[in-house]
């Protein structure tokens, strides 16, 4: 029988071109914030370029116009490879690529027009929310109604974590977002003072649960064992992870508001569960990390293996620095300061962006129809980059969030405080160079990713690249759903 | 649970996608439940209003420029931040704040309670250029504020938008308010709103307690 059902590749082509370009876009305001902080004169008096319009733009382009894209290219990559089906609802994908772009784009331009609702991490205004609601639900259907005509009767842990990213963001960005518009530039949120500011955490630290960490290990549990070559260390412990990380995650995010005016018990209850949340982080480092038993050696040759072990390696130290930092005692002395810009950057340069990284690496190439990517030289100066920039810029900011931290409190025999504010900026500026420096490695790095996706993608380019076949696995009985014909 | 019932979860789609649901709904029910509940209860306390029409505008102007990046406005319950900048905050402060404005970094220091430290002349060059009167500052400067003017059906229509999620603005101050913004700047309506704040927003208790612990350090 001729099997006439082909991978849709085309999708995840198109987002795997908008994350290498989300990238570089959203690095590059990084890069250009850092700057403005050690020299405030680069705003050239014009409020578009102000540091305080576009470290919006900074943290959009990363996580949602980057980390997103990479999300939801790998997701359609993944789900169709693991089911052995074609992604449904053709159309609706392309969709979903061009509505989140128009979101990127559309977020990108109006907040440093100043258009913002200033919740961190869902600063687009309500019309720009609505859109990304449509498009999320799209992206649902598509991913859930793939996952429905899968001929592989289990569903791969990794579509576990896809699917409860996706279900998570939805709700988490729909309850956030809820505001009275004045006007089409302006509204206001339906929760004010404490209520907001626990909405507000709530959905920021569950962001990160969900977009950065359930979405990437989605990631990780597929091209990790695709690229050691090795079964996953314990499919079982996957699952009591996947578990216990989405159920506790939600409860941490009063975590973010110690020593406030948020109820004492809140916090207390936010402390306790981040505590607990050490377990299941680091059980799925450690299950990662050991997938590796037996493939080490290729670490040796393989640039993209190397990215993963150290975005996992990465992934368990944050995570731990996470939960530490919510310890109420450590909270007092971090809290406010350039430490947690260290953690999150630990977290998204080191476990997010080289997950992210490794797993474009690996899956380009099948994407692409080559045997493997253009340059392995320029893969591992990628890697050398990526690795040394962001030594730079976690440890500086370390040195700088705890040196910030010990002269605010620090106090004279008598009690009074010894140093002004202004004294901690001057002690931590030259870190701040460092910082940039940092940021520039990681930026010229992306460029390097870019030139070898360009020159991996000339047969794509030339429109000579087949499409895939699916194959068709002989039919178990009794199979729920019963599988698919061939010609689907 | 044996491994042949967890089975089901793993084979079926709808059952998977439900179980989600459920266990990531149950943190947050719990949490923001209650505290929406209370604060639908309680009452804004005596001596906290809603924001006049330029602190208003000012605010809106705080949000819009990212203010809130930089600076918070949360004085933790912590000695050395009560030393700083004076009595720790509480809830009542920010019940009008939508949103709230309590920050989560510090590269420039907590305003809660800035109303007042310094003149509208220092606030107006600091805005203007902070290098001005702070030389060593990282703050960038903010001029087009001082060029830009307030519409005043623009914080009529802002002001029936809060009414209808219950700040209590009543029909004589929304009339009122094309004359207070006349001829104002933004530079002008933020200014009002930093010298407001910790001053404006307090309840009457606080203002007491405040008023008996000034004798603290210097920011």
């Amino acid at each position: 029988m001729p099997n006439t059902e082909y991978y849709n590749d085309r999708v995840v082509r198109q987002f795997l071109l908008a994350a290498a370009v989300w990238g570089i876009i959203g690095m590059s305001v990084g890069v250009y914030a850092a700057a403005e902080l050690m020299w405030p004169a680069l705003n050239f008096e014009t409020s578009w370029l102000t540091f305080s319009r576009i470290r919006p733009d900074h943290t959009f382009g990363v996580i949602f116009a980057f980390g997103g894209s990479a999300l939801m290219g790998t997701c359609y990559y993944v789900v169709q490879r693991t089911g052995h089906a074609r992604l449904a609802f053709t159309r609706l994908a392309g969709f979903t690529f061009w509505g989140w772009q128009l979101v990127c784009v559309l977020a990108m331009t109006t907040m440093p027009l100043g258009l913002t609702q200033s919740k961190e991490y869902a600063e687009p205004e309500w019309f720009i929310d609505i859109l990304i609601a449509v498009v999320w639900v799209s992206f649902g259907v598509v991913f859930f109604g793939s996952l429905a005509r899968r001929r592989i009767k289990h569903i791969y842990v990794a579509n576990w974590y896809y699917g409860a990213f996706i279900i998570a963001v939805g709700l988490l960005h729909i309850i956030n977002n809820l505001v009275i518009p004045v006007s089409l530039t302006k509204s206001y949120s339906i929760y004010s003072g404490v209520v907001d500011a626990m909405v507000q955490w709530w959905y920021g630290h569950n962001a990160v649960a969900f977009f950065l960490t359930a979405g990437f290990l989605g990631m990780m549990y597929y091209f990790v064992p695709r690229q050691a070559q090795q079964p996953l260390w314990s499919y079982r412990f996957s699952i009591v992870n996947f578990w216990a990380l989405i159920s506790v995650y939600m409860w941490a995010g009063a975590h973010h508001l110690m020593y406030t005016a948020l109820p004492d018990w809140v916090q207390s209850v936010g402390m306790a569960f981040s505590l607990v949340l050490l377990m299941p982080s680091l059980g799925s480092a450690a299950n990662g990390l050991l997938t590796f038993n037996g493939s080490w050696h290729k670490l040796k040759t393989d640039p993209a293996a190397k990215f993963m072990v150290m975005s996992l390696v990465f992934y368990g130290a944050a995570t731990f620095e996470g939960s530490m930092m919510a310890i109420k005692s450590v909270n007092s002395l971090s809290h406010y300061t350039d430490w947690t810009i260290a953690h999150v950057h630990s977290g998204s340069l080191g476990w997010v962006a080289m997950i992210t990284i490794g797993s474009l690496y690996a899956m380009a190439p099948r994407a692409l129809g080559r045997p493997e990517m253009h340059s392995r030289k320029s893969m591992e100066l990628h890697f050398w980059l990526h690795i040394i920039g962001t030594l730079l810029y976690v440890g500086s900011m370390w040195t700088a969030g705890v040196t910030e931290a010990l002269m605010w409190r620090a106090t004279n025999p008598d009690g009074a405080l010894t140093y002004g504010f202004l004294d901690s900026l001057i002690a931590i500026k030259p870190m701040y160079v460092i910082r940039w420096l940092g940021g520039v490695c990681i930026l010229s790095g992306m460029w390097v990713m870019a030139w070898n996706l360009w020159h991996t993608a000339a047969d794509a380019r030339a429109r000579l690249i087949k499409p895939i076949p699916v194959p068709i696995p002989e039919p178990v009985p009794h199979q729920v759903p019963a599988p698919l014909p061939a010609a689907g | 649970m044996a491994y042949k019932h967890f089975e089901a979860i793993e084979k079926h789609v709808g059952l998977l996608g439900v179980l989600i649901a459920i266990m990531v709904s149950l943190g947050g029910l719990a949490e923001i439940t209650p505290l929406f509940m209370e604060a639908h209860s309680v009452k804004a306390p005596p001596g906290v209003k809603p924001y006049d029409p330029l602190r208003l505008i000012g605010k809106d102007v705080y949000v819009r420029e990212g203010c809130y990046l930089c600076h918070s406005q949360m004085i933790r319950a912590l000695r050395f931040e009560t030393e700083r900048y004076g009595h720790y905050s509480i809830a009542a402060e920010s019940v009008y704040d939508r949103p709230f404005q309590w920050g989560s970094k510090r590269t420039g220091p907590d305003l809660a309670r800035v109303g007042g430290k310094y003149s509208d002349d220092w606030q107006r060059m600091h805005l203007m250029n902070p290098r001005q009167v702070v030389p060593q500052s990282n703050m960038p400067a903010y001029p087009w504020l001082a060029h830009n003017k307030i519409d005043a059906a623009d914080v009529q229509a802002r002001m029936r938008a809060l009414r209808r999620l219950g700040d209590p603005y009543s029909d004589a101050e929304i009339a009122g308010a094309p004359a207070a913004v006349e001829g104002k700047t933004e530079l002008d309506a933020l200014i009002a709103y930093l010298q407001g704040l910790g001053i404006r927003n307090e309840p009457a208790s606080t203002a007491a307690a405040n008023a008996a612990a000034s004798d603290g350090g210097t920011p």
